[in-house]
Formats: C-alpha cells, sequence, structure tokens
C-alpha cells in the first residue's frame, strides 16, 4: 500500500491555479525526487502538502497513511508522521531550538497517545541527532534558526528532522545554499535518518548534486503544476545534461 | 489630596484613559515618593495585578540625583483599569531604567506614562515596554521626555512594541521629546504587531498545537523585561504572574467565541 498517494491534485493562491491535476504515489521504502524549472510549482505542492494556510485545494484527493491528509491541521499532519523540510527555515527569536523541538516532539507524542519525554531522555536523543549531522549541541540553546549561516539552518532541519522521526519527509531544497562539505553531511543525515524500510522521502530540487549523495529510487519532473514525466534515477542525470525546457517541450504536447 | 477636578479625555496624559474608572476612584491619594540620593542605586518593582473590576492607579515621583541610579520593573495586568504613572528628574549623570510589560484582556484598560527630565548634563534613561493586548483591551504608553537646554550628553531611549492577539484590542504608543539641548541621543522605537503567522506554520509543521505555538511566541516576546530584577525569588514572581496572565488570554474565546 502506498504511504502518500496524491491523485488529480489542484490548488490556487488567491485565484492564482498552481497545482493543474497533480498525480503521485510513494510506498514505503522509496526515496523519490521532484524536479522542475522554476515556478513549476515545487514549493507550492510542499506547501500545500504541509498545509500552509492561504494554498486553498481545489481539487483532488490525498491520502497519507490510510489518512485523508487534506482533513487534517497542519500539527495533526505532523503528528501522522509528516515532516516538512523548508526551503527558508523560519527564525523565531526568544525561542531555543531545544525549548521548540521538545514541545513540538511531546505534543506529537501527545497526539499519538504516547507518553512525553522527559528532559533527559530528550536532551539525549537531541544530542546524537546534533551529533549526527555536526551540528554543535551549544547551536540548539540558541534561539531556533537566528543568526544561523544558511547551511547551519538546513542542518538545523535535519536534525529537527531526526529528532521528530517521520514517515514521510518532504524536502524543499534542502540543498540550496549548501557548499559541498555541507551537502555531504546534509545528504547523509538523510540517509541515516530516513532510508528505512518504512520510511519515504520526497526530495524536492533543482540540481542533481543532492541526488549523488541521496540516490533517489523515482525521479519525477514537474512542470506547469503537473508531473511530465517520470523515470529512475537516469532522468536527473538526463535533465543535468539537457535542461529542462527540452523534456517539458516534448512532454508538452499531452499537456 | 487632590482638590483638582477630575480629568477630562482632552488632557494628554488621560487621552486613551477610562476616565468613569477614575472618577470611581477620584480624588487619587498622593504620588508616592522616591528619592535616590547622590551615587545611590535603587532597585524598585510593581507587580499590580488589582483584583477583576477593580481600579487601580499608581503614581510615582522620583528624583535621582548626580550619579544615582534607579531601576524600576512593572508588570501592569490587573484591574479594569491598570495606570501606572512616573514624573522622573535626573541630575548630572544619572540613570533611571524602566522595564515594564502590559498584559491585558476583556476590556481592560492599561497605561504606563511617563515624564522624564533630564534636567542636567551626561544622564541616561532607557525604558523598555512590551504589551500582549488581546479582546477589548486597551493598552497606552505615553512617554515624555524633556532634555533641559544645558543638559548635554544626554543619552535616552525608548523601545515600546505592542503584540495584538485581536483585531479589536487596541495599542497606543506614544513618545514625545521635547529637547533644549543640542549634543544629546534620544533614540525610540515603537512597533505594533500581530503574532508571526510564519512562525506560527513553521511550529504547527513540526507538530506544535497552536495554543502552545502562541504561548511560545508570546513568552519570547516578552522574555528579557525582568532579566533585571536581581532577587530571583521576585524574577520569578514576576514571571510566573505574566505566564499565568498570558495563560489566561491564551484560553479567552474558549467559552465560545473564536479559536485560537
Amino acid at each position: 500500500m502506498s504511504l502518500l498517494n496524491i491523485e488529480n491534485l489542484s490548488n490556487a493562491i488567491g485565484d492564482k491555479a498552481i497545482l493543474k491535476g497533480l498525480s503521485l504515489s510513494i510506498n514505503a521504502g522509496e526515496i523519490h525526487a521532484i524536479m522542475g524549472p522554476n515556478g513549476a510549482g515545487k514549493s507550492t505542492l510542499a506547501y500545500t502538502l504541509g498545509g500552509r494556510p492561504g494554498y486553498d485545494v481545489t481539487g483532488g484527493s490525498v491520502e497519507f497513511d490510510g489518512k485523508d491528509l487534506l482533513e487534517l491541521e497542519p500539527h495533526e499532519r505532523a503528528a501522522a508522521g509528516l515532516f516538512l523540510g523548508f526551503q527558508y527555515p523560519v527564525e523565531i527569536p526568544g525561542v531555543s531550538n531545544l525549548q521548540f523541538l521538545r514541545e513540538s516532539l511531546n505534543n506529537q507524542r501527545k497526539a499519538r497517545g504516547q507518553e512525553a519525554l522527559s528532559g533527559g531522555e530528550f536532551i539525549r536523543l537531541a544530542k546524537e541527532k546534533a551529533g549526527l549531522l555536526s551540528l554543535d549541541m551549544e547551536m540548539l540553546k540558541r534561539p531556533v534558526n537566528v543568526g544561523f549561516s544558511g547551511g547551519e539552518k538546513k542542518r538545523n532541519e535535519m536534525v529537527q528532522m531526526g529528532i521528530l522521526d517521520p514517515k514521510l519527509a518532504i524536502l524543499d531544497e534542502t540543498d540550496s545554499g549548501l557548499d559541498i562539505d555541507a551537502l555531504r553531511v546534509v545528504g547523509h543525515g538523510i540517509n541515516s535518518i530516513m532510508r528505512k524500510p518504512d520510511k519515504a522521502v520526497l526530495l524536492i530540487t533543482h540540481y542533481q548534486r543532492l541526488l549523488d549523495y541521496v540516490q533517489p529510487d523515482f525521479v519525477h519532473v514537474l512542470a506547469a503544476g503537473r508531473i511530465v514525466k517520470s523515470g529512475g534515477p537516469e532522468l536527473a542525470l538526463e535533465l543535468e545534461r539537457e535542461g529542462y525546457a527540452h523534456i517539458v517541450e516534448a512532454e508538452g504536447a499531452s499537456a | 489630596m487632590s482638590a483638582l477636578p477630575v480629568p477630562s479625555r482632552r488632557q494628554e496624559d488621560w487621552r486613551y484613559s477610562d476616565i468613569e474608572a477614575v472618577a470611581s476612584v477620584w480624588p487619587l491619594p498622593e504620588p508616592t515618593a522616591i528619592t535616590v540620593g547622590e551615587g545611590e542605586e535603587a532597585a524598585h518593582l510593581l507587580l499590580q495585578d488589582a483584583a477583576d473590576g477593580s481600579v487601580a492607579v499608581h503614581d510615582y515621583v522620583i528624583d535621582v540625583a548626580a550619579g544615582g541610579n534607579c531601576i524600576f520593573h512593572l508588570l501592569n495586568i490587573g484591574g479594569k483599569l491598570g495606570r501606572v504613572t512616573f514624573r522622573v528628574t535626573l541630575g548630572k549623570g544619572a540613570h533611571f531604567g524602566l522595564h515594564g510589560a502590559m498584559i491585558g484582556g476583556g476590556t481592560q484598560t492599561l497605561e504606563i506614562i511617563t515624564s522624564v527630565t533630564h534636567a542636567e548634563p551626561d544622564g541616561t534613561s532607557e525604558q523598555v515596554i512590551r504589551s500582549i493586548l488581546g479582546e477589548k483591551a486597551v493598552g497606552s504608553y505615553l512617554g515624555r521626555i524633556e532634555v533641559a537646554r544645558h543638559a548635554q550628553k544626554t543619552d535616552a531611549s525608548q523601545s515600546v512594541k505592542a503584540m495584538l492577539l485581536d483585531r479589536t484590542a487596541t495599542a497606543n504608543a506614544k513618545p514625545e521629546l521635547e529637547i533644549y539641548a543640542d549634543d544629546v541621543k534620544c533614540a525610540h522605537g515603537c512597533a505594533v504587531g500581530e503574532l508571526d503567522k510564519q512562525a506560527l506554520f513553521y511550529m504547527a509543521s513540526r507538530g506544535m498545537e497552536p495554543r502552545a505555538a502562541q504561548s511560545l511566541l508570546l513568552r519570547a516576546f516578552v522574555a528579557g523585561v525582568f532579566d533585571g530584577i536581581a532577587d530571583e525569588e521576585d524574577r520569578q514572581r514576576f514571571e510566573s504572574a505574566a505566564l499565568a496572565k498570558l495563560d489566561a488570554l491564551a484560553h479567552r474565546g474558549d467559552a465560545g467565541g473564536e479559536g485560537a
């Protein structure tokens, strides 16, 4: 059974239609990559699945782990096992990372009927995941993303993912703003946290380079609000070689 | 005892006040006088959490002599009218610091009114005010700073930020500078805002319930105002009173109004 099943999804921001009948199915144990030109709707897809206010669904359905995802509030989606990695992680002055994450994790656990983690248990977990992403524990004591470099913000996203331990991670341009070393660390983090038989990842990216570290099982091309082509990892290499225009045009006739 | 008539809203200092409430306790008692001697240091606290529906007016007249230092921490949260005023005069090289928070809901009117006179050179004053207002509450800060002609090298700052939880709440912030000297620094910043929607979505995307997210953001907003209270017990008393008031505000609407 698929973990995520998107059927014919359409949405609008204000009165502008962005997604126009997008379908995609992801099974547990799989890593999918969505690539596509600017303005294709990649980030819109991520935000819509996350339930961001203002991203109104106008048609279609999304089933996640047996639940109607679109019926759930954003925090309920997280508790159901969805994680959204932000392209631009938000800064929250005055709230420490640890406080933010502990509150988030324990809210999720409460929603699932699990007991809250104690302070000690939580710190051990946070240390382990920060270590995995080579992020200094001191950074986790600082306010959320405030004064973090672009690379630190992205590593922090992955530490959060590690701590929250989702079933499905949708990572929106997690590779943007990373240098080569940070890219390797983040790629390794994604693999060790998410490459498991009961989990899945949807990588949204412009470039092939992250896919060198996190090998996708499937690659999809998103253009003008729908998936216009799907294939294996070789499709990403073809895109890198030939550019989007070539493939979008070739598939455009049917769109 | 004050022989003056009940004030009207035409008077600047009473412009946003609840005159009916004031009239009910008029005439007001004499102000509390605080005198800080030459080179002395003083720290004062006021936690104004009068009972619901009551009227609380606190007036202070503060004189800080040369080289003296007076720090005042204020939490203004109680009563249907909670009004705290300061008339401060600073001597040469003297310092006045006011660190205050107002948290109001219902139909509360909360006010902090200051008038700081830099009468001599080299004086400094710092005012940090944070307000959180929900429902139909009105929170006002009126801050006058006067710098006398020969009070050169005066350094005065006002930082005033208000957070509105509902469209029906009101924040007034009005700095007023009267500067007669020419070599002074007077910085003032006012901002009225709402909870950061991007931050709220980010927190929700991590699984945080809306109410928990709102509470964390509000705590962060007033955090720091009471950091300077030296006595640990006092600091905790102020912080827990602020948190309790915030919690009460977060539960507003539970009885059938709008959700968080």
